[in-house]
This record gives structure tokens, sequence and C-alpha cells, in this order.
């Protein structure tokens, strides 16, 4: 680890004023940056530690969403009653994420601002334009089994490992942040993570010297929620690809029905057109395999991850069935 | 028997600690750096820290590069090498300890972000000399081989315990409905899925866990 300085944050705008700095990272669980800067990937020579900021609460909002605390814990968020009852899909993708120890840690905001698990990120002997802009892209020709075949380019094909954000993703979340000067902004979650384009360094659209307090929930929309994750393991590892689904069911087949993909991109992945296909649609394999195909337009493997699109299109008809069965 | 067995290994540690403890009491006198972990930047040099730590009970104030993980806090300035150092970043669970009675892997955190927190680690479970339930049914079962692991897994399986008290759910979770869901062995499993044991001792270690949990021996 690079040497660095080490201070506490005493109020939310304290701390965005702080990680305007030059150097400067802010630090709450710390479980993917300090393994970062273990590897000299992340090289901050100041740290800022947020976790004692009164940002730990999940609290009603007055619309009949919930407001959770940017220092929430993951495990405590995946444990809520309100968040198991009314917003399932988020509870069981957060506990489809790493291991119970790393959920203790792990907070709502850090979960969000998280970088890809790209070996090649993670190798500082390797080319990579996420890490170091310009210096060439080792995964486009390399092992990229776990890559990305939509929203990629030529210059970065990392995915985002993030499960938390794929179920923010379906329940159109919003981001809360707050700035040096006090101002709040509020950024949709469909905005928040952005494409690698020609700047992949740029994971999301948080602005220097911008914190993120909040994420809120909207009310739970109707219907069946299911996340369902395909992994290499049983458990504690990162989505090949993975669905977070909320399907409304109506007495001929399916009312409404909302898809989120993880594993699949460089942000969690939603196709309006592919949502729209199954809106008054019959549940049957006709109707996903079209869905599918909407939902895989323009995929493109590298190589080692040609067979995340037919993937895609199995677990995708899993989950459908597994909706229209309750 | 296995008891006793148990109580003459401990001595036999304990003996190693005392003696390590020692050794460093007496080279008290010597530069700092002897100490030290990892290469010492050259071109920075870190303002150090002061954190009082409150380890297993017990008040211990350091003054540490901020660089320094809780982790090698307890192992190399508190000589508690009871937690184990095995992938350093998160991944293997043997450096878990108890945070406030919360387990998290002391490897990727730092010693100065807890500040007046009770950290309990492996060395903090017995009750004098009469084991923690979790370390007299590993002893029982046979819930290791070689051992590197066991510390993690104990304070892990710990943690567990306390968050299936608590009707904290998992991903194999039925139903999210459930307010204190089984504690079946497909659930031991998921729940430890953050400790990973190389001699494969995991069907003696989720009978361990399962009889502390007050399921059949």
């Amino acid at each position: 680890m690079k040497a660095f300085t080490y201070d506490r944050a005493d109020s939310a705008v304290h701390a965005a004023a702080a990680s305007a700095r030059p150097g400067a990272k802010l630090i709450a669980g710390g479980t993917n940056l300090l393994d970062l800067m273990k590897l000299q990937v992340e090289t901050p020579t100041e740290l800022i530690d947020i976790n004692r900021l009164p940002l730990d609460k999940i609290e009603d909002t007055a619309d009949g969403g919930l407001r959770i605390g940017a220092t929430v814990r993951n495990s405590d968020l995946a444990a809520d009653h309100r968040v198991r009852e009314r917003y399932g899909v988020l509870s069981r993708a957060l506990l489809a994420g790493a291991s119970a120890q790393l959920r203790n840690r792990a907070t709502t905001g850090g979960n969000l601002l998280q970088r890809t698990r790209c070996s090649y990120f993670y190798d500082v002997t390797k080319p990579c334009n996420k890490r170091n802009p310009g210096s060439g892209c080792a995964a486009l020709g390399g092992f990229n089994r776990m890559h990305a075949v939509l929203g990629a380019s030529d210059q970065c094909i990392a995915a985002n490992p993030s499960d938390m954000a794929v179920a923010l993703r379906v329940l159109d979340a919003d981001v809360e942040t707050v700035n040096a000067e006090g101002e709040v902004r509020v950024i949709p979650i469909a905005e928040f993570h952005r494409l690698p384009g020609r700047t992949p360094e740029v994971d999301t659209t948080l602005k220097a010297g911008e914190i993120i307090t909040a994420v809120t929930l909207p009310p739970p929309p109707p219907g069946v929620q299911i996340y369902r994750k395909v992994r290499d393991r049983a458990s504690y590892a990162f989505a090949l690809v993975s669905v977070a689904a909320i399907v409304e069911l109506s007495a001929g087949g399916i009312r409404s029905a909302r898809l989120a993909f993880g594993g699949l991109a460089p942000k969690p992945w939603r196709v309006p057109q592919a949502e729209e296909r199954l809106a008054g649609a019959s549940a049957d394999a006709k109707t996903f395999d079209a869905v599918a195909t909407a939902v895989l337009d323009g995929a493109h493997g590298y190589g080692s991850n040609d067979f995340k699109i037919p993937l895609t299109r199995r677990t995708l008809r899993a989950v459908l069935m597994q909706a229209a069965r309750t | 028997m296995d008891e006793n067995r148990h109580t003459r290994f401990l001595f036999t540690r304990r003996a190693v600690l005392e003696t390590a403890t020692a050794t460093a009491a007496l080279c008290a006198g010597l530069p700092q750096v002897a100490l030290a972990v990892g290469p010492v930047d050259a071109e920075t040099s870190p303002v150090p820290v002061t954190v009082e730590l409150q380890i297993n009970g017990h008040p211990h104030v350091l003054r540490l590069d901020p660089r320094t993980t809780l982790l090698d806090a307890l192992r190399e300035h508190l000589a508690l090498t009871g937690t184990k150092k095995g992938c350093d970043h998160g991944q293997c669970g043997a450096c878990t300890v108890l945070l406030d009675g919360r387990r998290i892997n002391s490897c990727l955190t730092l010693a100065a972000m807890h500040d007046g927190q009770p950290i309990t680690t492996i060395e903090g479970l017995a009750d004098g000399e009469t084991l923690h339930p979790l370390q007299a049914a590993f002893v029982a079962h046979d819930g290791f081989q070689c051992g590197y692991c066991t510390a993690g897994q104990i304070c892990s399986a710990v943690g567990m315990l306390n968050e299936s008290r608590m009707g904290m759910p998992s991903y194999v979770t039925e139903s999210l409905a459930l307010a204190r869901p089984e504690l079946t062995d497909a659930e031991i499993r998921e729940r430890m899925s953050g400790n990973i044991c190389r001699c494969a001792a995991y069907p003696n270690i989720v009978a361990a866990i399962r009889q502390a949990a007050g399921g059949p021996a």
C-alpha cells in the first residue's frame, strides 16, 4: 500500500469537500478500496473515513417508499423487515453477493461505487484503459469469461460486478448526493453508472466533490419479485448472468414486467422494448424467446464469454417460467 | 478425553504465545521499523495515527502507520496470532474476527477505523479454561485438518449463530417472511461460504456448527 493520511469526516458536506482534493478518497466499508490499495490499483494519498456519519438509517418515505442511508451495511439492508416484505428482489440480490463477513462491512453507497473485477484491471502489469487511460485493453484478446457482452466499447469490456445495483435498477431507485456547497442532487439509478465509450476510467456520473448520502426506493410495483444469479460456484462468486424480475400476472398471462440484468454489461442492464413485449403477452416459450431476443439485441461475445448470450436466454426463460408459476 | 487432549493443546499454544510475547518485550528497545510490515514507502512518510482498540475486553493504545490493517495490528503489534492471515484480500475468511459481535474480515479494514470499538478474536472466546461451545464442538467433531482456517471458521460461526438468532435470512432461505429461518445444513453451508478450508473439513465443520446451534450431533 502507498502511504496516505487518515482522517474522519464530521459531516457529509465536509466529506464531500475533502473528497474533491487531489488524491483524496472516501472510505466506508473499505472492502473493495483496501483490496485495490493493497495491489496499488488505487493509490490515494488521503483517506477520509465516513463510517461515523449519521447515514446509517433506513427510513420510510412519505410516498410509501424507503430511504436507505449511504452507510447502511449490506447485511442490515438485506435483513430489514420492510425490505424483506416489500422489496424481496433487493434482499435476495444483496444476499447473493459476496460473503457474510463482507456484507457486514460493505455499504449501500460503496456497493454502488465498487470497481469492476476484470482481472486485467486488477493486474498492474497489464494494460487497462480503466486503470491507466490510453494503455489499451488486455481483456479484448485475453481471458474474458467474466466480461460484458452488452454496452462495452473497443476501449473496455469490463462488467459491473454488483448484485445490489441490478435490484436497484429494476426497482427504479434514485441515488441522492450532496456536494461541498451542501447542494443535494438526485440521480436516477439508470443514469448513475455509465458506459465506457472512450472514457472507461469514469465509472459513474458522480462528480468530483460529490458524495452519496442515500438511495431512495419508490413504493414497490405490483408483481412477484425474483432475483436469479448464475455463477461458477453455489455461493460467494460473481455473477456470470443475473436477472432481477418483477412480474405482474393477469388471468391470461402477464400484465406487466420489469427485467434488469447483471454480469452482462458495464452497468445494470434494462431494455424497455423487451419489457413492452411482455406487457399483455401470454406466458409461453414463444413470448420468452422473443423477449430474450430483444434483451440481447446488439450482444457481442469476445471469445471466452460467448456462452453468456445463450445462458442469458435460458436464465431469463427459467425466471419467467418461475414467475408464471407463482 | 477429547477435552483433556484439547486442554493440553491449549497449554502448549499458550506457552508458545507467552514466549513470543516475552521475546517481543525483549525486542522493545529495538527500532520500531524492525516490527513494521511490508515495505516502507520512502517518498512520503505517513503521519501515524493513535488508536485505542478494545480487544477481548482489554484496551490497547497503539500508534500506527495508517496503512495498518486490523489484522496486522492484532498479529504484529499485539502478538495475538490466533487470527490468521490467509489471502489478505477478503477471499478466504481466515482473518475473521467479531466487531461489536458481527463477523468481519480483519484484513480488509484499517485498525484506525476502529478506535474505541469492541473486537473479539479467537483468544477471547473461551471462558478461562472452559472452551467456547463452538471451540468444543470443533474439537469433538474434528472440524479441521491443518487448523490454519479454524480460528476464522470458529469466529465466523459465532457471528453466524448470532445472525441466525436475530432472524437474518440467507441466499438459500426459502421465504424471506420467516422470522427465524431454520438452520439446516444447506443454510449453514451458505452462511459459512466466506470461510474456505483447503483441507476440505467441511462435513465436520458443518456437524460442529450444527451441534453448537443445538441441532442433532
